[in-house]
């Protein structure tokens, strides 16, 4: 706090410089376990992005659900298309459409976009989650691992109602 | 007092008007002295209010409670964010740069004026912000405002202001720096603790220059002006908002450094080492923004892993630098007093009852073990997948924010009473208390925000009950933190009640001494004259915090490769 006497370059002791060896591996260590993982690991941020429109993307969207609709449930369809294809999900004030349905172990191209504010795609209790903004196609590969019902949870605040904002992915 | 001749224009009219400080032997600038008050009761009225939203929101996220309607929580979440991370920490650092370019340099304030300038429009923006976001119900878009969700442009203009004002005192920092040099009035380098609020003036520029860089489009956005893409806001408000938290780090660190000196006399053991670990600050950690991208669509994972571990995690070291420099030389300082038994004798009769050992000892351990571990973890660009936007992410950083740079904030202020407000500190029980209670109310706090977040609870999320997914021990987990945030707004209270009544009452007197309550020595001048023997001394070797700082690592590694093994468990996702 006060000033310090003029030469202060001194060489450091020997515990700093334990200290500062050992801290450094580490920081090499968290930074090497990135690219690993990128490039063995099964659980990768998806990076694949197209520019969209919220009209377009409606439009692809609204597509899909007319092919492959196979139920309905409080109004929503619940849509099923066959594993390795393509499947849509829209992100509005506050509600995820469709439902869909996959299949335990089949790869599926996951495709989100918003159609008005950032939401959040947060799936439970699986607990992944990616963020969803307006005029981004994000598509993620994904594999699901295990059966059941699955909650789409709204996670980016989308204005007052964004805690009503639930939908749902089913898996057998 | 010897008329000066001025150096810059606008310090033409300013007089040598100062006292000299009985406890510090330092001079103390009168405009100085004015202008650390007037942002200091700025700080603590932005904590209260702050501090109110902070008690109604988390008795409504606490699910048993669940006190609020939907749009008052919202609305007071955007006031609690604002008041605390922007109004509360901004004001208090601008009192200590104003601090620390004076009265540590024993120089005058060269720039009042400006510096005047830059509070007001501080305070105007701070308190414009609080009344829009409270009466346009459009303009509850929470502290981030992310586009495309508009609030009314006021909304956007008080952050502007504010950012001016902050802008301004920042500057007259380093007008005030350079007049000293000029003037002779320190020799050689300046004092570590300067060094550190330099780093966090100079990262402080860079940071509120990006900010304007978000900000000022979207008030014109928000006007109608112009559009404004929403990945773009998110790159430049993070670009903004997380380099802004270094400026938190940098300025509590040098508080540490502070609070050491005074409490215990500390003398840094190798200030080359203190004074790298700062600019490894400067140069690592602006690139920070993309922590809370690493999800965003349309990122590469190179410039996501590249900007995430700040090129090598270089800024992390430099915190892990601190988290052994500082315990280091309070172990050394307190050895060199005589106690010297086993590894943690000195520790053990470190001075628990001096309000800022308190406040820096928890301070460290929340900011380091709880802060800093899970900050580095969920910033990490997979893990972050399992993390972001849930109840882990506000987790993080209550613990650093809150149990870290507030904490010390708090502790500090304890000093600035009697030596810069000039009044006797009052209650000093509660203040030895204190630290303690708001930081285990906080540690709670944190601690039951990460576990819920664990399970997959959103953060800033009015209901939950909703989602209909989470593991009946989310109950518990909550519970954990709405304890918690009752205790530690208890110790939020403590404090100002302290301030309070430390001011408001009781007449002017001269500080006598520097420690409140742990005697009568004054450790802060004692510090000058730790010898070289004294800290070459075998006995005095800080054995200890190397013990402490190696279980720190494990403790790290562990919650550290927990989070991998977690992520391995989950879908396949690419
Ligand atoms: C008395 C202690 C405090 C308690 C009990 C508390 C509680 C909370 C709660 C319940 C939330 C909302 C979490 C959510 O739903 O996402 C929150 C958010 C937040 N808190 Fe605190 N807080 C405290 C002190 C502070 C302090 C001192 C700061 C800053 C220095 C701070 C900064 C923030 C920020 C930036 C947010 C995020 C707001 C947002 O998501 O928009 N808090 N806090
Ligand atoms: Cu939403
Ligand atoms: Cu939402």
């Amino acid at each position: 706090m006060l000033a310090p006497e003029r030469t202060w370059w001194k060489p450091m002791g020997r515990l700093e410089k334990t200290w500062l060896t050992v801290a450094l591996v580490w920081c090499i260590f968290l930074t090497i376990m990135m690219p690993l993982w990128y490039f063995m690991g099964k659980q990768n941020v998806p990076t694949e992005t197209y520019r969209t429109t919220p009209q377009q993307y409606a439009a692809t969207v609204n597509d899909f659900v007319a092919k492959y609709q196979v139920g309905e449930e409080n109004g929503i369809p619940i849509v099923a298309a066959p594993p390795g294809s393509d499947v849509y999900l829209r992100a509005s004030a506050w509600q995820w459409y469709p439902i869909l349905q996959l299949e335990k172990g089949k790869q599926y191209r996951l495709h989100v976009s918003s159609m008005d504010f950032a939401h959040g795609f947060s799936l439970q209790p699986v607990n992944i989650n990616l963020e969803v903004l307006p005029g981004y196609d994000y598509v993620a590969t994904i594999t699901p691992t295990t059966t059941g019902e699955f909650t789409i949870v709204c996670n980016e605040y989308c204005f007052l109602g964004h805690h009503t904002m639930v939908g749902k992915i089913i898996v057998e | 007092m010897t008329a000066l001749s001025p150096t810059f224009p606008w310090a033409k009219d300013a007089k040598d008007d100062y006292r000299a400080c009985p406890v510090t032997t330092l001079k103390v600038d009168m405009h100085t002295e004015r202008l650390i008050i007037a942002n200091a009761v700025m700080a603590v009225v932005c904590l209260t209010l702050g501090g109110i939203a902070a008690l109604l929101i988390a008795l409504t996220r606490w699910q048993a409670i669940h006190l609020l309607d939907a749009t008052w929580f919202y609305r007071l979440l955007t006031l609690h964010g604002i008041d605390m991370l922007v109004a509360w920490i901004v004001f208090f650092e601008m009192a200590g740069l104003h601090f620390g370019s004076t009265v540590l340099l024993n120089a005058r304030h060269a720039a009042p004026k400006l510096a005047w300038l830059g509070f007001i429009l501080m305070t105007v923006g701070g308190l414009m912000a609080n009344f829009v976001v409270l009466f346009d119900t459009s303009s509850i878009v929470t502290f981030t405002a992310y586009v495309p969700m508009k609030a009314h442009p006021l909304f956007y203009l008080s952050y502007i202001l504010f950012a001016v004002g902050a802008l301004i005192a920042v500057i007259t920092f380093f007008v005030n720096i350079v007049v000293a040099k000029r003037e002779a009035r320190f020799e050689g380098s300046m004092p570590l603790v300067v060094f550190g609020l330099m780093t966090a003036a100079i990262l402080a520029t860079y940071t509120l220059l990006q900010g304007a860089a978000a900000i000022v489009p979207a008030f014109f956005w928000s006007l109608g002006l112009m559009d404004l893409d929403p990945g773009i806001y998110r790159n430049f408000f993070w670009g903004f908002g997380h380099p802004a938290q270094q400026v938190n780090l940098a300025a509590m660190v040098a508080i540490w450094y502070a609070l050491a000196q005074m409490t215990v006399g500390i003398r840094p053991l190798n200030e080359k080492f203190s004074r790298l670990a700062f600019i490894l600050y400067l140069f690592f950690i602006n690139l920070g923004s993309a922590h809370h991208l690493l999800v965003d669509p349309g990122l590469s994972f190179g410039w996501k892993a590249v900007n995430t571990s700040y090129a090598m995690y270089l800024a992390v070291l430099g915190s892990m630098m601190h988290a052994f420099s500082i315990p280091a030389a309070m172990e050394v300082a307190l050895r060199a007093k005589g106690f010297r038994k086993g590894l943690f004798g000195w520790l053990r009769n470190g001075p628990w009852n001096e309000p800022g050992f308190g406040a820096l000892v928890t301070s460290m351990i929340l900011f380091g073990w709880v802060g800093g571990v899970t900050g580095v973890t969920i910033g990490t660009e997979q893990i972050n997948m399992l993390a972001h936007n849930t109840l882990r992410l506000p987790g993080h950083f209550h613990a650093t924010v809150v149990g870290g740079t507030t904490t010390a904030f708090m502790g500090f202020t304890y000093y600035v009473i009697p030596l810069i407000f000039r009044k006797e500190l009052k209650l000093k029980k509660w203040a030895v208390w204190q630290p303690y209670v708001f930081g285990f109310g906080t540690l709670l706090v944190s601690l039951g925000m990460i576990t819920s977040g664990l399970q997959g609870v959103s953060r800033r999320n009015w209901d939950i009950s909703f989602a209909g997914v989470v593991p009946g021990t989310v109950d518990l987990t909550l519970a954990i933190f709405g304890i918690g945030a009752l205790i530690a707004v208890t110790g939020g209270i403590m404090y100002i009640t302290v301030v309070l009544t430390s001011i408001l009452t009781g007449p002017r007197l001269e500080a006598s001494n520097m420690l409140l309550v742990a005697g009568t020595n004054n450790p802060l001048l004692e510090s000058t004259q730790l010898t070289d023997h004294q800290l070459e001394d075998k006995q005095n070797q800080p054995r200890g915090t190397l013990v402490l700082v190696f279980a720190f690592l494990v403790w790290f590694a562990v919650y550290y490769l927990t989070n991998w093994w977690l992520l391995g468990r989950t879908w396949f996702i690419r």
